[in-house]
This record gives structure tokens, C-alpha cells and sequence, in this order.
């Protein structure tokens, strides 16, 4: 029998169920390891041992009353951009860096219901801005296949805790490919749901329109089961759709038989690197052995999906942060004079500097003089580029492409220019831009660093996502491989 | 140099909503600082709106009142500041797409014509908290009861022309939120107040003049005043060579004067975004349709129906209609004269007792016509008699305040104190005669055409009857008898 950390979700609730192990002592097995490897690797904010055994315990009290449902007992992590009652949600900014939620958001509420149990709060960029990592308050997540190497971001820490097997699962978002691109270069499975399947009700905004909650697992079939407790309509979230939710789980075995698959033409362009390129490929020709037909497809306006993006995030972000004013709750700066003082300081304090610097950008391009020029131009192009995807799902099932060009950088090889970070997200806005589901799975190792292949569906598509995900992950052990050192 | 005077008003009417417009929280007035605020109305991170159907509902009423489209699919959008009493950092409101366009209400100017005032638009957003200074030593104190209560924001065209004309407008559209109910009206609690834009320009031109903004006026008398001031303050200054700037003012009510509080160029650039976590507002037309059923009688249609049904002037009919409460009295005050077929109750009558005689003393003890202290039955029982001759007309004054006062009814005032007056024609023609022998100049004076004299005759004979003779019997036979 393997290691209690190298079990899935489904094993772990397999062992749970039938009392092979105790809640209890799987949250120990994985405490240790997440405590063990924090000073290495970064991936927590906050590590909530005490409240993460009570609810162990509590698990196994479920468990022992016959009263458990598929996920009781099972440890995960939550992205610091949840709110977790009672804890710290930090959101891995100075300005929430002592901020207890009185409350928890829908998402922890439904998983917490369905008697998952909270490792702990992962390290993430601050405010979910950024493609490293770096810009953490916490400091940066290191990427436990080369330490010297980011692990993506926004949701680096998420990724990072379950590559590095400190928790079997953890919650992420995804607001440009914060869990795709993350899970890529750590080589873990990253599911961003269709815009308005997960409540974003608790999730902190960064971008209302783009952010998606959603999860970073071993493999689709974990991402299946959490999303089944995590999605659904939540009359606190005016923009969660009111569709029921399917049995994820139950859909993952079906054949790829007769399976029309989309590739990206403009993904594979002069910026991905070759040796990703083959990647995907190969993992193309295992699909069509597997039945699947696949065809050429074409979205002509994907490429300016990084200026469309950098133009609708910042300028809802630079509304969304308002709120941050050192008044009712977060940071606030000693002995402010006046008011304006106060405003000032305080978040001029208690942001960092990309957060900053996507407020201004958003405030500017929200201006009068500029808003027609910048911000309705952005949204009469992300209006083509949704177009163009519901044109190519006409012709296809779903698209494949890489998730990002290259494989993990390094720690501030990208920090002092940041439009070389910002094209890192090349292949992923696009499906945030048309509030489309999208995964992204291991495919291969360049250099010994993982990389990933992202599917895209239509909206409210999970399901065939999940399933080819899952086809693929069943020829294959990409998903699998662990970080040397880390297995 | 003949100036013309332009305003236009931006109306607040608070929705009377049970709860506020995007959270779950009370909407009462009064609480104790910050207990009607929830984490919604804090914005507390992760927290997001959810719109109240019955602000929707409030607005679309509204719009249908006023003859205005209501938009198939509004838009909320973010109108971003930074305010301590703004815990979002923006306002939830309308900018492009407003819930509400066009529409217009009737008023009635001093001279008894009737102005068109047309509505621009009319768009719900969300009120700001507020903050407190007084008791907090030099601090400066939030209280976010009042942020997220709904409000609808009445925009008119810059139509009226006066002071007075501004006031009745604002009356307007008060009586009409009011019968609406989807506002109690009251300006005291600040659920309903107005912004005006007041400029000056000479006549015939066509350019409007540059404005200026007066805000948050909470009473109609500041309304008058406040324009008044700003407009003679304005040509002061452009007579005097001067320029008006576009600003934002605040009326002093105190010194009575209007003061600067920001000019255009310190005005905030509000960055209008729609509001990416609302959903557009989208109505169909059996939503109209079951809203419109919905509609009581407006105040126009209820003062043409007056007229129609009881003859009643413009003028009556308008002040009868200011509100469905005082229609409703005058109106039960009618019915209940069915219970005396033998006796005409004229409509008109009853008008100005309701209107003269009962609101003064609705007036002067402070009191709303729902809680007047005589029921309309027994108004209409003090008009009968009245109407029957027990009591004259100027004797239904004591009566009825008699009535107010003591709680009693009528017939039971009259007997009392012996008020019942005196219609039998030998007891007055004694007290005629007895006036006439006690006055032999006078009646000379009067025969030989002094006519001004007969005014003293009446007095002296109703002061001989106590004020009881009935005065058309009265003037009669006086005149009989001092013709000789």
C-alpha cells in the first residue's frame, strides 16, 4: 500500500470508508509534510492544525456513524482568496495580513459540508495578480522540481501543495489561467469551471467577470469528485447560473469514440516552446488513437486576448480594491492626519507593487477621454474572441492546445518586466475572456519540468473536459510523476 | 437686462422596501448606529450584491405612473469614489441604461394653467451610509444603516422656470410616489429630497446658462429659497460683469444662502463601468402588464374624476387629490351623506370644510388627515346640519372645532350650547324691529342711501340673536323692514 500523502481523493476516500485509516491520521500524515516543507517551499500562508484535527476527528465521528458522504474525512487546502470563518484570509496581501473572516465563502461552506477538512491556506500572488508567485506579501512559492524555479501563479501555493504532495487537493482561482498555468508548471491537474458554475460568493475580487473558482488535483477523477460538492447555482452570487449540477464522476469513463477535437492553430505559434509542442502532439495522437477525431480550427482575434485582458482585469480590479481604505477592516496606516492621509498611506502600505500597478492601469484606462478608446473596445473584442470559440464549438467538441509556452521560469527572470510575465498567460485568457471551462493536464517533462496541455469546452462542458482528461490520465502517468524528493 | 430662469430637479425618492436593494438588511429609520449593516453593506472582501425584486417592481410602477418606457434591459454600473461613508469605494447605480426613460408629470402654476414637465429619466441606485461628527471628540464616525437603501433618482428636464414652479413639481412627483406607495414621503427622515440645477439666461436666448448644483435640499420651503437666493445671486453676478461657475452648492438654511462646495474642476471622474457582478435588469411585457394592473388612481385621474362627478374646480380638485388620504376622507365624507336622503349635502361644501376649515385645524395641531381627530362621519353629520338649517355656515366653524377639541358629535355641541339657530320668522323680525327703534339715525341715514349701513343692521341683529338667526332668513326681512 503507498504512502498515505501519495493517495488521491478517491483512495483516501476509498481507505476512509473503509476505516482502513482514520480521518485523523491521514490530516497527521499530511500536517507533517505540509509543516515540513513550508520553509522549503512556501506553499502556505496560513497551516491550520488545530481546527484541521477537530474537523478530522468530527470526520471520523461521520465515518463511524455510517453518516459520511464520498469526501468526509478527506484533507484539502484552500486558496488564502477564500473566506474561511475564524481564520486568517490574507488574500496574500499586507492589506489582509491579520484580516479573520467572519465568515466563509460558499465554496468552503459546501465543502466543508460535504466533511472535507482544512489543511491549511495557500500562498498565492498577491491579490491573485500575477504569473509567478512573486508578488505574494508572504513571499515568493518555490517549485518543488526546481526550487530555484517559479511555480506559476496566482494559485502557485495551491499547485505547489499538491505536486509536492502536502495536500491531496487544494481550492484555486482562475481570473486570466491562475490555475491552469500553476498546475502546468507543477506538473498537477488544474480545472477552471465555466464562469458561473462556482459561486465566487467569499472569493475575493480581483476581476468579477474573469475570476472562476475552481481546483488543483492529482487527476481529473479528484477534480470530478470535488467539483461535484464545490458547483452549483448560490443565491448569494447573482452571477452563479442556476443549471443542475451533473454527476461528474459518474461521466469519466465514456469512449473518446467519434470524439471531434479542435487544435488551436494560433497556440502553436513562434512563442511555444518545441520541445511543449511535441508534447501536445503526441498527446493528440493518444486521443486519436483512442478514437477521437481531430481537425484544424482557427480563432482569428485569440491573439490579442492578452491586451483585451490587460484592459477588462485592471479596470475591475481598480474598483474591486476600493474597498481596501483602512476604514472598516485590513490595513491601516499609523496616525493618518486627515482623511486623504489615511487613504494614502493605507494602501499605499498595504499594496504591493503589481497590485498598484494594475489599479492605475485600471483606473486610467476607466477615465473619461479613455474609457472608449480602452475600456468598450476591450469588450466589443473579448464579445470576437467569444464568438470565435462559439464558432469553432460548432465544428468541435472541444480544443486542445498547450497551457502555456514555456516551462517553469526562474525566480525573477520575469519580475522587472512585466509584460514578459503578463504574455506567460497567452493561451489561457482567452477561455477566461469567454467564461469557458477549461483543464489543464500533465503531458510531458522538458528538461526535467512538467508541462501541460489545456482542453477548453463549451460552457458548462465540465463534463467532457473531465472525461477526456480522464482517458487521457488512464494511458498515460504524466499525473503521476512526482517531484525528485517529494514522492 | 431680462433674465429667464432654468431649472431642472434630481430627485431622491427612497423605495419603501422592507429590505435594503442588494443586501438582506432592515431599512427602518432610526437604529442605533450600524445595526441595520450587514457584511454586504460593510463590503466586507468577498461579499457580492444581490438586487431586491421589489426595488425593481417600486421603479417600474413608477415609470408606468409617469407615461415613461421602462427599458427592456438595464444595466447597473459602478460610480467609483472614495468616501468613508461609501464602504465599497463606489455607489451601485445607472448610468447608460437606467431602469426608466422619458415619461412627464402635469403641473398647475399660480394662475391655474396646467405645465407639462418632462422626465428625462428615472434610474434606482443605492444610498451611502453616513458620517457622524457630533459626541466623537474631534473623530469622525460611520453609521451605514442608511448605505444600500434603495432610491430612486427622478431626473427632469430643465423645464421649469421658477422657484415656485420647481415646488410644484417636487409636489408632484411627491404626491405621486405616495399614492404609489413605494415611498412614505417623508423629508424629515430625508426619503425624500432633490438636487436642483439652477442657471439664468436672457430671455430669449437659446444657450442654456453654466449651472450650478444645489444639494440635498429636504424640504420644499428650501427648495423655494435656495433657488431664489442662487438665481439672485447669479445675476448679481453676471450683471456685475461676472461669470457663473459650474459647481456644486450647498443651501445654508440658516443664513439662507446658498455656499460652494466644489467646483467642476475638483469634481470627481466618476470611471461609469457596468457592474460586472449584476446581472442586466431584463423585463418583459407580462411583467409590465402585471405591474400596470397594479396601478391605484393617480392623482390626475382622481381630481378629473372629482371634477366630473362633483363639479368641483381645478383648483379644489388638485388640493383634494395632494394626497390619497385627503381624497379618501373627502371622498367617505360624500358617501356617508347617504345616510340623510332627505337632505343635500352640496360637494362643494363639503370641499371647503375638508379644505379650509378641517386643515386648519389639521394644521395648527400638527396632525395628517389619517389621524384626524373628527372621522369624515361626523363631518358629514355637522354638513347636515348645515344642510338642513340647524346651524349656519359660519356656526359650523365653532362646531366642528368644538368637535376637534372635546371628541364629541355635532348634533351634540349644537344642543349643548343652545347653537341651533333661529330660522322662525316672528322671532327674528322681533329682534329686526327692536335693532331698527334703538336706531333711528342710522335707519335715516340708510333710507335717505347710505345702502353701506345695511352690513351694520346685520350685525347688530345677529349679535341681538347670539349669531343664531339664519342669515339668508336675516338679510330678507331685514330688507323688507328697512325699506319700510
Amino acid at each position: 500500500m503507498s504512502a498515505l500523502h501519495d493517495k488521491s481523493v478517491a483512495e483516501l476516500s476509498a481507505a476512509l470508508r473503509a476505516r482502513q485509516v482514520s480521518s485523523v491520521e491521514v490530516t497527521q500524515a499530511f500536517l507533517e509534510r505540509v509543516t515540513r516543507h513550508q520553509a522549503d517551499l512556501n506553499a502556505f500562508i496560513s497551516i491550520t492544525a488545530e481546527a484541521a484535527l477537530a474537523e478530522a476527528a468530527q470526520a471520523d465521528a461521520r465515518l463511524r456513524s455510517q453518516d459520511a458522504g464520498p469526501l468526509t474525512g478527506v484533507p484539502i487546502a484552500h486558496k488564502d482568496i477564500f473566506c474561511t470563518r475564524g481564520e486568517k484570509t490574507t488574500c496574500g496581501s499586507r492589506m489582509l495580513a491579520n484580516f479573520v473572516s467572519p465568515y466563509d465563502a460558499t465554496v468552503v461552506e459546501r465543502l466543508r459540508a460535504a466533511g472535507v477538512v482544512m489543511l491549511g491556506k495557500t500562498n498565492m500572488d498577491e491579490f491573485a495578480m500575477g504569473s509567478s508567485n512573486e508578488t505574494s506579501f508572504f513571499g515568493p512559492v518555490r517549485n518543488p522540481w526546481d526550487v530555484a524555479r517559479v511555480p506559476g501563479g496566482s494559485s502557485g501555493g495551491s499547485a505547489v501543495a499538491v505536486a509536492a504532495r502536502l495536500a491531496p487537493a487544494a481550492t484555486a482561482t482562475d481570473t486570466g489561467g491562475s490555475i491552469r498555468q500553476p498546475a502546468a508548471l507543477c506538473g498537477v491537474t488544474g480545472l477552471k469551471p465555466t464562469y458561473g458554475r462556482v459561486s465566487r460568493f467569499g472569493m475575493i475580487a480581483f476581476a468579477s467577470s474573469l475570476d472562476q473558482g475552481g481546483l488543483i488535483t492529482r487527476s481529473a477523477e479528484d477534480a470530478a469528485l470535488l467539483l461535484g460538492a464545490m458547483a452549483g447555482f448560490d443565491e448569494r452570487d447573482s452571477t452563479s447560473v442556476e443549471l443542475p449540477v451533473p454527476d461528474y464522476s459518474g461521466a469519466l469513463g465514456q469512449p473518446l469514440k467519434g470524439l471531434k477535437i479542435g487544435v488551436l492553430k494560433e497556440f502553436f505559434d513562434n512563442g511555444l516552446d518545441p520541445a511543449i509542442e511535441q508534447h501536445i502532439r503526441a498527446a493528440l495522437d493518444l486521443l486519436h488513437a483512442q478514437g477521437a477525431v481531430i481537425k484544424d480550427v482557427s480563432l482569428p482575434h485569440l491573439p490579442l486576448s492578452v491586451p483585451t485582458y490587460y484592459v477588462v482585469a485592471p479596470a475591475e480590479c481598480s474598483s474591486n480594491l476600493a474597498r481596501f481604505d483602512g476604514v472598516r477592516y485590513g490595513h491601516r496606516c499609523d496616525k493618518p492626519r486627515d482623511l486623504l492621509d489615511l487613504y494614502q498611506r493605507s494602501r499605499g502600505e498595504g499594496f504591493g507593487a503589481e497590485v498598484k500597478r494594475r489599479i492605475m492601469t485600471g483606473t486610467y484606462v476607466l477615465s473619461a477621454g479613455y474609457y472608449d478608446a480602452f475600456y468598450l473596445k476591450a469588450q466589443r473584442v473579448r464579445q470576437l474572441i467569444s464568438n470565435d470559440f462559439e464558432r469553432a464549438f460548432h465544428e468541435v467538441d472541444v480544443v486542445i492546445g498547450p497551457t502555456t509556452p514555456t516551462a517553469a521560469f526562474e525566480l525573477g527572470a520575469k519580475t522587472s518586466d512585466p509584460v514578459t510575465m503578463y504574455l506567460n498567460d497567452i493561451y489561457t485568457i482567452g477561455a477566461n475572456l469567454a467564461g469557458l471551462p477549461a483543464i489543464s493536464v500533465p503531458c510531458g517533462l522538458a528538461q526535467g519540468l512538467p508541462t501541460g496541455m489545456q482542453i477548453i469546452g463549451p460552457h458548462f462542458g465540465e463534463e467532457r473536459l473531465l472525461n477526456v482528461a480522464h482517458r487521457y490520465q488512464l494511458e498515460t502517468d504524466w499525473h503521476r510523476r512526482t517531484p525528485p524528493g517529494f514522492a | 437686462m431680462e433674465w429667464e430662469t432654468v431649472i431642472g430637479l434630481e430627485i431622491h425618492a427612497q423605495l419603501a422596501t422592507q429590505s435594503k436593494i442588494f443586501s438582506g438588511s432592515a431599512t427602518a429609520y432610526g437604529a442605533p448606529p450600524n445595526a441595520q449593516a450587514n457584511l454586504v453593506d460593510l463590503a466586507y472582501p468577498g461579499v457580492l450584491p444581490v438586487l431586491n425584486a421589489e426595488a425593481v417592481r417600486m421603479a417600474v410602477k413608477f415609470g408606468l405612473a409617469i407615461n415613461a418606457r421602462v427599458t427592456r434591459r438595464s444595466i447597473f454600473a459602478r460610480k467609483n469614489y472614495f468616501y468613508p461613508d461609501l464602504p465599497k469605494g463606489y455607489q451601485i447605480s445607472q448610468y447608460e441604461l437606467p431602469i426608466v426613460c422619458g415619461g412627464a408629470v402635469d403641473i398647475m402654476l399660480d394662475d391655474g394653467t396646467v405645465k407639462r414637465i418632462d422626465v428625462t429619466r428615472a434610474h434606482l441606485e443605492e444610498d451611502a451610509g453616513k458620517s457622524l461628527h457630533e459626541g466623537l471628540a474631534g473623530m469622525t464616525g460611520v453609521d451605514l444603516n442608511r448605505a444600500g437603501t434603495p432610491l430612486i433618482e427622478i431626473v427632469s428636464e430643465p423645464e421649469m422656470r421658477s422657484a415656485r414652479e420647481a415646488v410644484a413639481y417636487m409636489k408632484k412627483i411627491h404626491t405621486l410616489v405616495r399614492y404609489l406607495e413605494i415611498c412614505d414621503g417623508n423629508m424629515q427622515e430625508g426619503s425624500f429630497r432633490c438636487d436642483a440645477n439652477v442657471s439664468v439666461r436672457q430671455r430669449g436666448a437659446e444657450k442654456l446658462g453654466t449651472r450650478a448644483e444645489i444639494k440635498n435640499l429636504n424640504s420644499f420651503r428650501f427648495v423655494e429659497k435656495a433657488i431664489n437666493y442662487e438665481v439672485a445671486r447669479q445675476i448679481e453676478l453676471l450683471e456685475g460683469g461676472g461669470q457663473v461657475v459650474q459647481e456644486t452648492r450647498l443651501y445654508d438654511a440658516e443664513r439662507g444662502e446658498t455656499r460652494s462646495m466644489r467646483s467642476k474642476e475638483e469634481a470627481n471622474d466618476y470611471r461609469y463601468f457596468p457592474d460586472p457582478d449584476l446581472l442586466p435588469v431584463e423585463i418583459d411585457q407580462l411583467y409590465i402588464d402585471t405591474v400596470c394592473a397594479s396601478l391605484p388612481e393617480l392623482p390626475d385621474q382622481k381630481a378629473q374624476r372629482l371634477r366630473k362627478d362633483y363639479g368641483l374646480s381645478a383648483y379644489d380638485a388638485g388640493v383634494l387629490t395632494a394626497s390619497a388620504e385627503l381624497a379618501d376622507y373627502y371622498e367617505t365624507v360624500l358617501e356617508k351623506a347617504a345616510s340623510f336622503p332627505d337632505i343635500v349635502i352640496s360637494p362643494k361644501l363639503a370641499a371647503n370644510t375638508v379644505m379650509g376649515e378641517l386643515g386648519g385645524l389639521l394644521n395648527r395641531d400638527g396632525v395628517e388627515i389619517s389621524d384626524s381627530r373628527v372621522a369624515p362621519a361626523a363631518l358629514t353629520k355637522l354638513l347636515a346640519r348645515v344642510a338642513d338649517n340647524t346651524i349656519s355656515g359660519k356656526m359650523a366653524k365653532d362646531v366642528l372645532e368644538a368637535m376637534w377639541d372635546e371628541g364629541k358629535e355635532a348634533d351634540a355641541i349644537i344642543e349643548a350650547r343652545g347653537w341651533r339657530q333661529i330660522t322662525d320668522e316672528s322671532a327674528i323680525e322681533a329682534a329686526i324691529d327692536a335693532v331698527i327703534a334703538a336706531n333711528p339715525s342710522q335707519l335715516a341715514q340708510y333710507r335717505s342711501g347710505k345702502d353701506k349701513l345695511f352690513g351694520f343692521f346685520v350685525g347688530q341683529t345677529m349679535k341681538a340673536t347670539q349669531g343664531k338667526a339664519n342669515p339668508a332668513r336675516l338679510n330678507e326681512l331685514l330688507k323688507k323692514k328697512l325699506s319700510g
